[in-house]
C-alpha cells in the first residue's frame, strides 16, 4: 500500500498548475471562486480555448482526434487541480457527453462534422432527454420523433434542458416507437437549435438563475444524418453516455477550493472580541466535513486506482455522485450560514460588502443553487438503488 | 392540561387564514414581491382590521390584550402563507420594546398608533460582527447638552426603510459583550445624520443597514432608563424568536402537506412517487418533525404566557432556546427534504418550496442560528445542574 503518486504524475501535476496559474483570466477564476457552476458562454469558451492552444481542452478524446492521450493518474490530478485553481469545469454537454457517444457510435461522416465544433469550442451542445413526465424514469419520455421522406418530425417537449438558451445543437432521446418495451422504440438524434418549430422557455430556479429551459418542438424536421445509431437504439447509447463520467462526479476538488474558502471566512469574521473560528461548534462543522470530504477523496482514489483500475469501476460510482453532492451541499450551507445576518442580503443589495473575497449574496445563492446537484444527474435517491441492485444485491 | 383552543383564538386563527389566503395565494406573490420594499403599503389598514396590529398589547393602550398563544396563531398562518411584511418589525420587536422598556407615557402615545396602523416601528440591534450576541452593542450614545449624540453602525434592520420610527439599542457605557449600559433610543427615521441603505432580503423582505454619524436626539428620545435596555431587549428578542419558530412550524407544515401532495400524484415508473418506501419513510420523518417542532413551540408559548410580567427566568429562556435550536434544525431539514422529493420543479421559482427554504434560512440567520441556541441551552442547562448542586 502506496498513496503516493509517481514523480512523473507529480511532475504532470506541477506542469498543470504552472499552466492554470499562468492561463486562467482573473475574471473567469473570480466568478468560479464564488461558486457559479454556469458561466457565460463567452467565459466557458475563452477558457476552451486557452487549453485548447495547450491540446488540453478535451483530454479525454482519443489522440488522433485531439485529446491528450493521458494515463488515469493524469487525468485524476488534471481535473483536481483545475478544481483546486477554480478554474471552470469541462464544457459538459458536448466534450464530456456527446463527443465520446459520436466516437463510440457514430458514422466517420458524423464524426467529421461534429466533432471539430466542439473541440474548436465553437459549438455547444444541450442535453434533451428529461421531460416534463419522464425524470427518473427516463425511458418512459414521449416527445415524438416520426419518420417522413429523409428526417424526422418531432413534436413534443423537453425539460430542465441546462443551456438549452446558448447552446447551438441539442442531442436528444426521442420516442421512434410505443409498441414494445419503453426502453426500446427510443432513438439518438441532434438537432441544430436554430431548426424552424424549436422555441425555448426560460425557467427561472427559485434563487433566481436562468440556467434550465424547456424546449418545445414543433413540427421540427431533423435529417436521419443526424440520429446515432440505428432507430430506436438510442437507449444504449444513452446508458454509455450517463455511465461516461469517471473523474470529477464526487467533485472533491471542488469542495476542498470551497472548504478552504470556508475555513478562510470563519478566519476572516469577527464575531465580538475573536473571529468565527474561535467558536468550537461551527469548527466541529468544519472539521466534520473535511474528514467526510476525505473520506470520499481516499475512496474515489481506491476505486480509480484500485485493482485494476478505472476499468474496473461498476456501480460504486453511484457513491461518489452521491457524497459528492451532500458534501458540496454541506460546505456551501456552512458557508452561508457563517455570514449570519449577512447572508440574508438578496441579490440586488448592490453589496459592497466582502468577507475574504466572499459576497454573502452569492454565498447564499450557491447555498440554494447546489441543492440541484442532489436532483439531477441521476437523483440521489435513484444512485441508491442502483447501489443496491448492482452492488449488493437486493 | 389543555390543548385546545378558546372560540375566539380559533375564529381568529379562520379570519387570518382566510385572508392570507385570499390575498396571499401563492400566484399572487411574485407581483407583491415587486412592490417597493416586498409589501402591499395597502394591506396594512387592513392588518389592523383583522386585529393582527394591536393583538398583543394590553387593553390600556387600545390593544385586544392577546397572549403569546394569538401570536403564535397569526405566525404560523403567515409562515404557511409566506407572507412577508413589516408585522414581525413593527408589532414583535418595535411595539414589543415600548411595551416592555417604555414609560407610562411612551406607552400610551405609541401603542395605539401602532394597533390603528399609523405607526409603523423597526428595532435596530444587531451590528456587523457581532455574530448573534444582544451584548455585542458598540454604538455610542454620548451624552450632551441637548440629549444624547448616537455614532456608529447596525445592520439587518428588517424594514426600517418603511417605519416611521427606528428604535436603536445603543451604549451609553460599558462595553461591547456587558450587559450594563445598554440603553434604547426612539428615533425619526429621517433624522439628520442617520444614513440608510436599504436592501432586499433573500426570502423576499427589506433590511437597511444604518449609519449614524453624529446623530442628535433629546433626552425624550430615551426608552425607558438609561443603560437599563439590555433586559427588555432580550425579552423582546426572545418572544419574537418563539413567534419566528411559530412562523417556522407554520412553514414546515406547509412543505409537509404540499410534499405529500406531490408525492401522491406524481407518477414514475408506472407507479405513484409515494409508494416507494424510500420516499415513505422520509415523509414520515417530515411529518414527525413537525409534530414535534409544534409541541416545543406550544411548550415555550405557554411558558411565555404564564410568565408575564416577570423577568425571564433561566428556565424559561431555555424553552426559548430548545425551541429555535430544533425547530430551526428540523425546520432546515424538512425544506430540503421537500425540495428533493419535488425534484428538478422543486427547484424552479414557481412553486414556493424554494421560497420556504429560503424563509426558513433567513429564520434561522436571525435572533441565532440553531448552533447559537443549542450553546446558550447547555449553558443554561450546566448552571443549572450547578445552582441545584
Ligand atoms: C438544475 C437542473 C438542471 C438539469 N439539467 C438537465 C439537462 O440539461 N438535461 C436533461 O435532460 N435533464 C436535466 N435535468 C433534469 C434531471 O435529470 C431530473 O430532474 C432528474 O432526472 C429527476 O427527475 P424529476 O425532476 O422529474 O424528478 P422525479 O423523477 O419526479 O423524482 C422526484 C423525487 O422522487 C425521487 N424518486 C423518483 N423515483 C424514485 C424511486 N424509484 N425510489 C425512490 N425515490 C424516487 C427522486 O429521486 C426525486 O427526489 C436538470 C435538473 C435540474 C434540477
Amino acid at each position: 500500500m502506496d498513496m503516493k503518486f509517481s514523480v512523473e504524475a507529480e511532475a504532470f501535476r506541477a506542469e498543470v498548475c504552472d499552466f492554470i496559474n499562468d492561463n486562467l483570466p482573473d475574471d473567469i477564476r473570480h466568478k468560479v471562486a464564488q461558486e457559479e457552476m454556469i458561466l457565460p458562454r463567452e467565459m466557458m469558451v475563452r477558457w476552451h480555448k486557452i487549453l485548447g492552444k495547450k491540446g488540453w481542452s478535451c483530454p479525454s478524446w482519443p489522440k488522433d482526434q485531439g485529446g491528450a492521450g493521458w494515463s488515469d493518474e493524469q487525468h485524476y490530478l488534471f481535473e483536481r487541480e483545475i478544481a483546486l485553481s477554480d478554474a471552470p469545469r469541462p464544457i459538459p454537454y458536448g466534450v464530456v457527453m456527446l463527443a465520446p457517444c459520436l466516437l463510440e457510435f457514430g458514422t466517420q461522416a458524423q464524426q467529421e462534422k461534429f466533432l471539430p465544433g466542439i473541440l474548436s469550442g465553437d459549438e455547444l451542445w444541450c442535453q434533451g432527454f428529461s421531460e416534463p413526465n419522464a425524470g427518473s424514469d427516463l425511458a418512459s419520455l414521449q416527445c415524438r420523433a416520426v419518420a417522413e421522406g429523409d428526417s424526422y418530425i418531432i413534436n413534443g417537449s423537453k425539460t430542465w434542458t441546462s443551456e438549452a438558451h446558448i447552446a447551438d445543437g441539442m442531442f436528444g432521446l426521442f420516442r421512434t416507437d410505443s409498441s414494445g418495451r419503453k426502453q426500446q422504440g427510443i432513438t439518438f438524434l441532434m438537432i441544430d437549435m436554430k431548426t424552424p418549430g424549436i422555441s425555448v422557455t426560460p425557467l427561472m430556479t427559485f434563487e433566481g438563475t436562468h440556467e434550465v429551459n424547456q424546449v418545445f418542438f414543433d413540427n421540427v424536421r431533423v435529417p436521419f444524418a443526424n440520429r446515432i445509431g440505428e432507430e430506436n437504439q438510442g437507449w444504449a447509447i444513452a446508458k454509455y453516455l450517463l455511465g461516461l463520467e469517471r473523474f470529477g462526479t464526487a467533485e472533491v476538488g471542488r469542495s476542498l477550493a470551497s472548504l478552504g474558502r470556508l475555513k478562510k471566512l470563519a478566519a476572516a469574521l469577527s464575531v465580538g472580541e475573536g473571529c468565527l473560528r474561535d467558536d468550537p461548534d461551527f469548527m466541529n462543522e468544519v472539521a466534520r466535513v473535511e474528514i467526510a470530504l476525505r473520506a470520499l477523496e481516499v475512496t474515489e482514489q481506491r476505486f480509480l486506482f484500485g485493482p485494476g483500475g478505472s476499468d474496473a469501476m461498476g456501480a460504486e460510482a453511484s457513491m461518489l455522485k452521491i457524497r459528492g453532492t451532500e458534501i458540496q451541499q454541506d460546505i456551501l450551507e456552512l458557508t452561508h450560514q457563517a455570514l449570519g445576518y449577512a447572508g440574508q442580503r438578496g441579490q440586488d443589495s448592490g453589496s459592497v460588502l466582502q468577507i475574504a473575497g466572499i459576497t454573502p449574496e452569492k454565498a447564499a445563492m450557491a447555498h440554494y443553487n447546489f441543492r440541484k446537484t442532489s436532483i439531477y444527474a441521476g437523483s440521489n435517491e435513484i444512485q441508491k438503488t442502483i447501489i443496491a441492485k448492482a452492488v449488493l444485491g437486493l | 392540561m389543555d390543548f385546545t383552543f378558546t372560540e375566539e383564538q380559533q375564529l381568529f386563527r379562520n379570519s387570518t387564514r382566510r385572508f392570507l389566503e385570499e390575498q396571499y395565494a401563492f400566484e399572487k406573490r411574485a407581483g407583491v414581491l415587486e412592490q417597493a420594499h416586498g409589501f402591499l403599503e395597502s394591506h396594512w389598514q387592513n392588518f389592523a382590521e383583522l386585529g393582527w396590529l394591536a393583538m398583543p398589547f394590553a387593553e390600556e393602550y387600545d390593544g385586544l390584550g392577546g397572549s403569546p398563544v394569538e401570536t403564535m396563531i397569526l405566525m404560523e398562518e403567515m409562515g404557511r402563507n409566506l407572507l412577508t411584511s413589516p408585522y414581525l418589525a413593527t408589532v414583535v420587536l418595535g411595539g414589543g420594546i415600548v411595551a416592555e422598556a417604555g414609560s407610562e407615557q411612551q406607552k400610551s402615545a405609541l401603542l395605539p398608533q401602532v394597533g390603528s396602523g399609523e405607526l409603523k416601528l423597526a428595532l435596530a440591534f444587531a451590528e456587523q460582527g457581532g455574530g448573534y450576541d444582544l451584548t455585542q452593542i458598540r454604538l455610542r450614545a454620548i451624552k450632551n447638552d441637548s440629549g444624547y449624540l448616537l455614532d456608529g453602525t447596525k445592520t439587518t434592520v428588517f424594514y426600517s426603510v418603511v417605519a416611521d420610527k427606528i428604535i436603536v439599542a445603543a451604549r451609553t457605557a460599558g462595553q461591547a459583550g456587558e450587559r450594563e449600559g445598554v440603553s434604547l433610543f426612539l428615533i425619526d427615521r429621517d433624522a439628520a445624520g442617520l444614513q440608510s441603505r436599504d436592501y432586499r432580503t433573500q426570502d423576499g423582505g427589506s433590511a437597511s443597514d444604518l449609519d449614524f454619524k453624529a446623530v442628535q436626539v433629546p433626552e425624550e428620545a430615551l426608552l425607558g432608563r438609561e443603560g437599563q435596555g439590555f433586559l427588555p431587549l432580550q425579552r423582546v428578542i426572545a418572544k419574537a424568536a418563539v413567534a419566528l419558530c411559530a412562523e417556522a412550524v407554520g412553514v414546515m407544515w406547509a412543505i409537509s402537506e404540499q410534499s405529500g401532495d406531490f408525492l401522491r400524484t406524481r407518477e414514475q415508473f408506472g407507479q405513484k412517487l409515494g409508494s416507494f418506501q424510500a420516499l415513505q419513510h422520509r415523509l414520515v420523518d417530515v411529518y414527525m418533525k413537525c409534530q414535534l417542532g409544534q409541541s416545543l413551540v406550544y411548550d415555550v408559548v405557554c411558558a411565555l404566557g404564564q410568565q408575564a410580567g416577570e423577568p425571564f427566568g433561566p428556565e424559561l429562556l431555555r424553552k426559548v432556546c430548545a425551541a429555535k435550536y430544533q425547530v430551526g434544525l428540523d425546520a432546515r431539514s424538512v425544506g430540503q427534504e421537500g425540495i428533493q422529493f419535488h425534484g428538478a420543479m422543486g427547484m424552479m421559482t414557481e412553486l414556493p418550496i424554494g421560497h420556504y427554504y429560503k424563509r426558513i434560512t433567513a429564520i434561522n440567520s436571525t435572533f441565532g442560528d440553531p448552533r447559537f441556541h443549542l450553546r446558550r441551552y447547555r449553558e443554561l442547562m450546566i448552571q443549572d445542574q450547578e445552582t441545584v448542586a
